[in-house]
């Protein structure tokens, strides 16, 4: 059916297109910007029910969009009973609390962005409800834990508000963590991440090993969404939110999450054991415990907030219990709990915004003040005590009869008892919600005298107790359907139980349980004053203070880490990474023994020898000597030197010729940078400090000279033979390691001058920073060596460099020109030339020489990259991909036959890139020995032989005073 | 060959390594000067050794060497010049700044002497 994938696909899109809207429209005024918000959502809702008789019929809707395929990530959506159910509860109640938190929010509060945050998370809920993929279900999974940190923190100068949001957003956020793990699992069993094939293979997960280790990290992720025992302290403390979000979030949608994913999963994960007890008795532990504690808190968001726990609790219990009624049961309820809850939320929401106090104990007497609303309330919370005829009783029947049938830890009596004592709390806490607030005598201490709301802000909370009357009355005709649809997809298909939704079942086990609660519950309500007292006098954990306990041990632990192995000092870090890196490569060498050797060792000629006890040698001084740095610097260019013969001698002519150039422009950076830094190394580390490092040294060294003897000595199938049977018929060149460069791997040399370019403007951009930081001031005030050189340019120089000049440029030219063909190409071409043009600088001075260059170095490199780039997307208008290379032989008489490559351009790119940046570097660097005071000569040399000489000396002499 | 390749990286790698872990910034540079060409012939020995045949392409030729490899190195040396550049640079920028060339200033020390 491609309209109604069409339709799925575009109803995930529209809160999150319709996000951008509100943080804009606030300008054209509060009503429009609550107009805006609710477009999108009506918009997306009327695609739902045009799905919906589809689903209601038994069908499923699914959209399917590649994305990365290859990770087995696509966005799949489909939508069944559940998610109909779920997407229909979403996209409802965000349409009422649009409306509600219109009339409840202040117009100082900034409205924009409110409705931006509640659109982004309506979008995710309406992801993880609809998502096929499970990697796409963990991407909105995760949405929600950000989107709704936003919202409990909208109020951010509270720092109630604040902290919440945080809380919050650890507990879910490390328990999403685990379900990702958990789910990657299910994914690795299955062999598929898309949830309608996971949904196949049931029988599969449940017997795999992995089984267990994939349930419990998938329940961490769904218990500490949905708030259960010991994960079920963030709640109450995200109740600092605005109350049109504790009504969306905390009450019908982002905690339901959880047992969302629990009733997805429940084809695959339940009917085992391990599933019953950890599930069932998570839930009735949590039932129990929150129904306690609303009993005893004074705030009525936190009375309610606790009562969601428990009755989170309850349906976590019920879909723990793995029988299929049981799951219709939970359905059911997950229904009446979003009806009476985001009633009472509202009804919470408008007492505060009337009375201006949520504190109960301050209340009471509110029924004459506020009929509307306490009609509203009264109403949703008799239904969440489970009083008939109203919704929230029959499924509190349906449950307690489905628990008096189980046997759990052994026995039928442990789990009544519990659920009853659980019904019981609920039953006093309800009666208390409405008895201390809304009964009573009317007070005159109310912190603001209280009157009905708008009738904008009743409006939502008054159709919500409208239908928790309705389907009380006519449950089977108005949430039968949805019921019977949503079921089916929790069990998986298949024929549904028998089951009715009425409210009279006759006299049976329950009635009598839910009689006892009753009861219970209003006997508990009448002994709460000293109930109360002993409450508030016995001990008890407190969460919030274990939590910030551990956060702040988790915080001190770091801070310990971080500080110890990240002070600062760059010696330590590189301690530490060579140590580690040697440490994981002799743990990686436990693994398997060493390839057998199938290599024969080449012969070493005497020559090769010298050159190894040069290289040796240097390397050893280098060390030894390396406080003298000039010499150091020496020493190290014959290492480098001896490296290049070596490539030479190994069949690297490339490498060699680009080797020999670069050291020797690094040389001369070298050089630059010695005029300022100290010319001797101190002696300052201490005789045990040298030798730890030695050790460490001496250990990386030997383990790198084994890798690599060991696999030198044996071979291996490489695919370069690709390259050097495709470099003439594709590349059009015999130098392949060239063809490499700028055809097969263009891309990487692309990405590679763009870096060189950038390390170019870098330096160019720190050095002007630092001409003009603290540190011009230590350079206006250097002095220079008294030893220095007084003949700075001298003659000799000067000409030999202006006649190498020509021949050097030559030879760039000529070893860019062959590269394709020959050993050569951009690269070196580059350095040659700036060699060649760096002789001069050393020759005549910068300054003189800067004075006639045509060129900016800047330029040079952009253009290099344009033209590199260019030549590259010209590709495209041969309709092939980027960079692909085109080439041809021509002839133009009196020339031999010759070739033009476009890459022979890329090449050109290069060359420019390379030059520009070299030129650029040691420029920038020059630029500070004129910050520091030296002259500017104006001859291009220090004597010039056609001045005459006794002007010369008469120079000299004023030069010496 | 192999074992005074082989060596040679080894001892271009404890060398490295050991002036990399100076307390000065030219020493630093000079390590990684050196570790650079351990890495690059490393990287160019995992095409293996051979004598005498470039990778260019000849009909009288019978075998040739790795190109591949070549051709990582040849962009690797160019941009280690660069990494070099940079890294002389900030050296510079922190000698003049603070007076020595010290590596192992702790932030709390650094943030001290700035006050």
């Amino acid at each position: 059916m491609v309209s109604g994938s069409g339709l799925l696909a575009v109803m995930v899109m529209l809160p999150f297109i319709g996000a951008l809207v509100p943080g804009l429209m606030i300008r054209a005024g509060r009503d429009a910007c609550a107009m805006f918000t609710a477009v999108p959502t009506l918009l997306a809702l009327i695609f739902l029910g045009i799905l919906a008789p589809e689903i209601m019929a038994g069908g499923t809707v699914t959209a399917k969009i590649e994305w990365l395929p290859a990770l087995g990530l696509n966005a799949n959506f489909f939508l069944d009973g559940l998610g109909l159910l779920f997407a229909g509860m979403i996209l409802g109640m965000g349409l009422l609390i649009t409306l509600y938190a219109r009339f409840y929010l202040s117009g100082e509060d900034p409205m924009g962005q409110f409705y931006t945050y509640l659109l982004l998370f309506q979008g995710a809920m309406l992801g993880i409800s609809v998502s096929d993929n499970i990697l796409l279900l963990l991407v909105f999974w995760e949405l929600t834990s950000l989107s709704s940190f936003l919202l409990i923190g909208y109020w951010k100068h509270l720092p109630e508000g604040r902290q919440g949001a945080r809380m919050a957003l650890t507990v879910t956020g490390a328990g999403g963590l685990a379900m990702i793990a958990g789910m990657l699992i299910l994914g690795n069993i299955v062999g598929s991440y898309d949830l309608s094939v996971i949904l196949q293979h049931g029988d599969e997960i449940r017997a795999s090993e992995y089984y267990l280790p994939a349930l419990i990290l998938i329940l961490l992720g769904a218990f500490t969404k949905s708030a259960q025992f010991p994960f079920h302290f963030w709640l109450p403390h995200a109740m600092a939110a605005p109350t049109p979000v504790s009504a969306y979030l905390h009450s019908a949608t982002m905690v339901k999450a959880g047992v969302f994913l629990m009733a997805r999963m429940w084809p695959v994960l339940a009917g085992t054991d391990e599933w019953f007890y950890i599930v069932s008795t998570v839930g009735l532990i949590t039932m129990v415990i929150g129904a306690l504690i609303a009993l005893f808190k004074d705030d009525l968001k936190a009375l309610l907030a606790f009562s969601t726990v428990s009755h989170l609790g309850l349906l976590t219990m019920l879909l723990g219990l793995g029988t299929k009624l049981a799951a219709v049961v939970a359905v059911f309820h997950i229904i009446n709990h979003l009806t009476f809850k985001a009633a009472l939320f509202m009804s919470a929401g408008i007492v505060d915004h009337e009375t201006h106090t949520r504190d109960i104990k301050r209340l009471g007497g509110l029924a004459s003040l506020m009929p509307a609303t306490a009609l509203i309330a009264v109403v949703a919370a008799l239904s969440m005590a489970g009083i008939p005829p109203l919704n929230g009783f029959m499924s509190k029947e349906m449950m307690l009869e489905e628990v008096a049938h189980t046997d759990w830890w052994g026995g039928k009596w442990p789990i009544i008892i519990l659920a009853t004592v659980g019904a019981l709390f609920s039953v006093a806490y309800s009666f208390r919600f409405i008895g201390h607030t809304f009964f009573g005598p009317v007070r005159d201490d109310y912190p603001h005298h209280p009157h009905d709301p708008p009738t904008g802000m009743l409006l939502a909370p008054g159709f919500l107790a409208v239908l928790v009357v309705a389907i009380g009355l006519a449950p089977s005709l108005i949430a039968g359907p949805i019921v019977a649809a949503a079921s089916t997809a929790v069990i998986g298909g298949g024929e549904l139980p028998y089951y009715s939704l009425k409210l009279w079942h006759g006299v049976n086990p329950a009635l009598f349980m839910s009689i006892a609660a009753v009861l219970g519950g209003a006997v508990l309500l009448w002994l709460h004053r000293p109930l109360d007292k002993a409450w508030i006098r016995t001990p008890r954990p407190e969460a919030k203070a274990m939590f910030d306990r551990v956060v702040a041990g988790t915080v001190l632990g770091t801070r310990w880490l971080i500080e110890g192995t990240h002070n600062g000092a760059i010696s330590r870090y590189l301690s530490i990474f060579v140590v580690a890196t040697v440490l994981l490569g002799f743990a990686a060498f436990q693994g398997g023994g060493l390839p057998e050797q199938t290599r024969e060792m080449l012969p070493v000629p005497p020559l090769v020898g010298v050159g190894f006890v040069l290289t040796m040698l240097a390397t050893l001084a280098t060390v030894f000597a390396h406080r003298n740095r000039f010499r150091t610097l020496i020493l190290v260019s014959v290492v480098g030197l001896m490296v290049s013969a070596g490539f030479v001698y190994l069949s690297a002519p490339d490498l060699a010729m680009t080797q020999i150039s670069v050291d020797t422009v690094t040389v001369m950076l070298m050089l630059l940078a010695l005029h300022f830094l100290p010319k001797y190394t101190p002696l300052e580390s201490p005789l045990s400090m040298r030798i730890r490092d030695g050790v460490i040294a001496v250990i990386a060294g030997a383990a790198v000279a084994a890798l690599a003897y060991s696999f030198l000595l044996t071979d291996m199938s490489p695919i370069s033979d690709y390259h050097l049977a495709n470099s003439y018929k594709g590349g059009g060149g015999t130098n392949v390691v060239n063809v490499i460069l700028v055809d097969f791997r263009g891309y990487d040399t692309y990405g590679e001058i763009v870096v060189l370019g950038i390390a170019g403007l870098t330096l160019y951009a720190l050095m002007e920073a630092l001409l003009n930081g603290p540190a011009s001031r230590r350079l206006r005030n250097w002095t220079f060596p008294p030893d220095r050189s007084r003949d700075r340019h001298p003659l000799m120089m000067v000409v030999a460099t202006r006649v190498m000049m020509p021949i050097a440029a030559l030879v760039g030219v000529y070893i860019f020109l062959r590269g394709h063909n020959m050993p050569g190409g951009g690269f070196v071409a580059g350095l040659v030339i700036s060699i060649a043009l760096l002789m001069q600088y050393m020759a005549s001075g910068f300054a003189w020489t800067q004075e006639r260059k045509r060129f900016e170095y800047h330029a040079m490199i952009g253009w290099g990259v344009i033209i590199a780039g260019l030549t590259g997307a010209g590709a495209w208008l041969a309709g092939a991909p980027f960079l692909t290379s085109a080439f041809g032989y021509f002839t133009i008489p009196p020339f031999e036959e010759f070739e033009l490559a476009t890459a022979m351009l890329f090449d050109l790119g290069v060359f420019l890139t390379v030059l520009g940046a070299v030129m650029l570097m040691l420029y920038s660097l020059s630029r500070m020995a004129r910050y520091a005071g030296e002259t500017v000569n104006l001859e291009p040399m220090d004597y010039d032989p056609s001045r005459r000489v006794d002007a010369a000396i008469e120079a000299d002499k004023k030069d010496d005073a | 060959m192999e074992l005074v390749v082989a060596t040679t990286i080894g001892g271009l790698t404890a060398a490295g390594v050991y002036l990399l872990l100076r307390l000065r910034a030219f020493p630093v540079i000079l390590g990684l000067t050196l570790l650079t060409y351990a890495v690059n012939v490393f990287l160019f020995a995992t095409g293996r050794l051979a004598v005498g045949v470039p990778p260019v392409l000849d009909d009288a030729a019978t075998a040739y060497s790795d190109p591949l490899p070549q051709a990582l190195v040849l962009t690797a040396i160019v941009i280690s010049f660069g990494m070099t550049a940079v890294l002389v640079l900030i050296a510079l920028g922190s000698a003049l700044e603070s007076g020595d060339d010290r590596v192992d200033v702790t932030e709390d020390a650094n943030g001290e002497g700035d006050a």
